[in-house]
């Protein structure tokens, strides 16, 4: 639809006239296209990837030995705030949206998201969320008291520096930037299939970003909850969570944790859906029972809203509850057991080619398994008596969210890598970097299991001699040299490919699915001509019969792109202005407000637009 | 479209489903907290019942006005859509108002956000539903300056539905806070 019959105002003619650029800075600042924004949320990840990991290398430093004073108590708490921190927010769930960004639209056969300008949105608020959160670094210290945040250990009597405040609102804008993600991704995966993909076609990694678009839009509002009490607590002296004025520390738990659960399975399923999609490539076989592994994936996405208090089992809520909570959390160990199961029957009595990919998507299968296992010993509430708030804890989401999470992105990355750059990295350095990665990973790991059993507890600064802990911690660290040595090399692989690598073809891997259809880096309208989908698994389908896909017609007018927009910037950032004003200055917060209603105004004003173009490439 | 719903009502219908776990969340501290503030005031000693009811009742009849509003341009009927418009703002004007009335004659009585856990509880949730109406006003007054440049049309109608839908939800909300924090105060 066009605008162009409305009748704007003069001082509003200016909205009709769209950013154009097609390279250079201003391109990117404007752009909309899906896989751009995609491309910005992976290099972004992969910074913030690297940057978390060094404030968990300076960590392991500290605790290589006993009794050690390199890095003292306060910035120690920092760094282990702001590791959690940055790893599920800035690193793992930026990494998991480039794909959700770049690569669903192709598997579905679209040309874009739904809402393109607000995608642009969802990224730029990634950007200032980021930027606000680490603010704290340089604006009075970052935030000390873990990436949960416990009340009233944030409360201004304990937490006097502003870290507590960048926490909230870097963690407040994320929230708005996955959310407004979410929804873009609902619509589109519910409203812009191509013909013939019913949802029982759908890639699995398509199927588990519209699961986990459910849970983020149901679950963050509850974290929402709790930072407004929270600001509210410290910046306008309300008691929510005092417990002098009768307000209870355990809400904030509670509120947390109905987010902070299900945030895990955001981080968990999309690198699961990429496992489903690329163990069939790699075993040259379909994947094995595809319903259950989508039904699998929609039930812990359900089961995962149930099981929060297991973070909770010694607070003291009682035997009633935490027999629920145990009951629960064992029961979303079921389709989780499920999806390991499809996996291994997917790899059996397959072809294998043991390329990077693969290697971490059968790494993936065998360390998060070892996760969800100990999970399993942590749901029994008596034995987490035991286990919490050691290293046996630690030890536990690590195998999970690094041994399935990371591993997953790892697979994924090198598998999409030739699709979105068009160039081949070397798979030898692959290949070699994940061992290198999986045996640091497991020296680290494995070893914090141990220290835990062994009673290490979380978040402590220093240990003394006589524990006994010394080796393990030792080789923890060892360990996580390694994984810091094997993410460099693969990084500066793919840094080195992207210069100089192999031109990549449409499908390198020879797999199964749209997106391999088109070239590699894709252009700009992502198909010549949408695709009418005839089966699950589209392209093996086209190989093993032989056939041409249909697809569909052409419009007269040729294909039509969305118009670029300076809107989506320009109200983030009024957002960080208001973030900023909002600790330092009411006019600048003013000012931002301001900004962001302009912004928004002008966004509906110039409206779609859009331009076409022929698959040759001319405008009209 | 493959659900048959356009891009822009799915879009919003699934942002009211995050909404509702917002007030759902505000509502649930809300209720945990009851009961349990140290110090006064507590609500049936600031509490206005006759007023909110009466600001209660003109929420409610902006949202007959809303749909009056949209049957209205659904037939093309530019000068009707106007006319519900603006009383629709007015109405949440007037909402609004009381709001603030109601904030002051709560303030004046010793009710702030400091003062207890009924005073923190009762204008964070209130006052996000204020935001809520407000936000629901600006857009309202946002379409009826654009019906003058032509851009609200019988074609384009469902640019005032999905209006329609976030204003009806709000002003559901508000139902369930005037009966789960005014009227509950009665079984109390």
């Amino acid at each position: 639809m066009s605008h162009d019959r409305i009748a704007l105002p003069g001082f509003l003619a200016f909205l009709r006239r769209r950013p154009t650029a097609k390279s250079g800075l201003m391109s990117w600042l404007t752009t909309v296209d899906h896989k751009r924004v995609g491309l910005m949320y992976f290099w972004s990840g992969l910074f913030f990837l690297l940057v978390a990991g060094g404030q968990a290398l300076a960590m392991r430093m500290q605790l290589s030995q006993s009794d050690n004073q390199l890095v003292g108590a306060d910035m120690f708490n920092q760094l282990l705030t702001m590791h959690g921190t940055t790893m599920v927010f800035l690193a793992v769930m930026p990494l998991s949206a480039s794909f959700m960004n770049y690569i669903m639209p192709l598997q579905i056969g679209a040309r874009d998201v739904a809402f393109p300008r607000l995608n642009a949105f969802s990224y730029w608020m990634f950007l200032v969320g980021a930027i606000v959160l680490n603010a704290s670094w340089f604006l009075g210290g970052a935030p000390n008291f873990g990436w949960f945040g416990y009340a009233n250990l944030t409360s201004l009597e304990f937490s006097p520096t502003h870290g507590a405040e960048f926490w909230i609102l870097g963690l407040a804008v994320l929230s708005i930037s996955s959310t407004v993600s979410s929804l873009n991704f609902i619509v589109t995966i519910l409203n812009m299939r191509a013909p013939g993909m019913g949802m029982m076609r759908m890639p699995v990694f398509t199927w588990m970003t519209l699961v986990t678009s459910f849970i983020v839009i149901l679950a963050m509002p509850a974290v929402t909850v709790g930072l407004i009490y929270l600001l509210f607590d410290r910046m306008a002296g309300t008691g929510f969570f005092n417990p002098a004025i009768g307000g209870d520390v355990l809400l904030w738990q509670h509120l947390f944790w109905v987010f902070g659960h299900p945030e895990v399975y955001i981080i968990v399923l999309p690198p699961m859906g990429m496992m489903s999609d690329i163990l069939p490539t790699f075993a040259r076989k379909p994947l094995f029972g595809y319903p259950i592994v989508v039904f699998s994936g929609a039930a812990i996405g359900f089961i995962g809203f149930s099981v929060w208090a297991h973070h909770m089992f010694t607070v003291g809520l009682g035997p009633v509850a935490n027999t629920a909570f145990s009951l629960t959390t064992s029961l979303v160990a079921i389709p989780t057991g499920a999806k390991i199961f499809n996996w291994l029957f997917t790899l059996w009595g397959g072809k294998i080619r043991f390329k990077t990919p693969m290697l971490f998507a059968v790494g993936f299968i065998a360390m998060f398994l070892i996760g969800g296992l100990t999970g399993v010993m942590n749901s029994a509430a008596s034995a987490d008596y035991q286990q919490h708030d050691t290293y046996f804890i630690v030890a536990h989401f690590h195998y999970t969210l690094v041994g399935g999470g990371l591993y997953g992105l790892l697979a994924g990355i090198t598998y999409w890598f030739p699709k979105l750059t068009g160039k081949m990295y070397n798979d030898s350095v692959g290949r070699k970097a994940f061992w290198l990665f999986f045996t640091g990973f497991n020296l680290t790991f494995l070893s914090m299991f141990l220290l835990g059993l062994l009673g290490m507890p979380r978040r402590i600064y220093v240990y003394s001699a006589d524990m006994g802990w010394d080796l393990p911690n030792l080789i923890a660290t060892i360990g996580a040299f390694a994984m810091a040595a094997a993410i460099g090399w693969l990084v500066f692989e793919l840094f080195r490919a992207l210069r100089h690598g192999e031109p990549a073809p449409a499908d390198p891997w020879d797999a199964r699915t749209l997106e391999w259809t088109i070239p590699s880096p894709p252009p700009e309208y992502n198909f010549a001509a949408i695709p009418i989908v005839e089966a699950r698994e589209d392209l093996w389908d086209r190989k093993m019969r032989g056939r041409t896909a249909k697809t569909l017609p052409e419009g007269p007018l040729g294909i039509h792109m969305p118009s670029q927009s300076w809107m989506p910037l320009i109200a983030a950032f009024g957002v960080l202005l208001g973030g900023f004003g909002l600790l330092y200055s009411l006019p600048l917060a003013l000012t931002g407000v301001g900004i962001i209603l302009l912004a928004f105004f002008a966004w509906a004003l110039e409206g779609e637009a859009g331009y076409h173009i022929h698959p040759a490439g001319e405008a009209k | 479209m493959a659900t048959g719903i356009p891009h822009i009502k799915l879009l919003w219908w699934s942002y009211l489903a995050s909404d509702c776990m917002l007030f759902g969340g505000l509502i649930a501290g809300y209720l945990i907290y009851k009961g349990r503030s140290h110090a006064p005031p507590y609500p049936m000693d600031v509490f206005d019942f006759q007023t909110t009811t009466i600001s209660t009742f003109i929420l409610l009849a902006s949202s007959l006005t809303m749909v009056l509003q949209l049957a209205a341009i659904q037939k093309g009927n530019l000068a009707r859509f106007r006319l519900f418009n603006i009383l629709t703002i007015l109405a949440g004007l007037i909402f609004l108002g009381f709001q603030v009335f109601e904030f002051r004659a709560f303030y004046d009585e010793g009710l702030t956000l400091q003062t207890n856990l009924f005073g923190a509880s009762f204008y964070l949730l209130t006052g996000v539903h204020g935001m809520h109406v407000a936000v629901g006003v600006l857009w309202m007054v946002a379409l009826l300056i654009y019906s003058y440049w032509g851009g609200v049309t019988k074609k384009r109608a469902i640019d005032v539905e999905v209006a329609g839908l976030y204003w009806h939800f709000v002003d559901v909300v508000w139902i369930v806070i005037f009966s789960v924090v005014y009227l509950m105060e009665y079984t109390a």
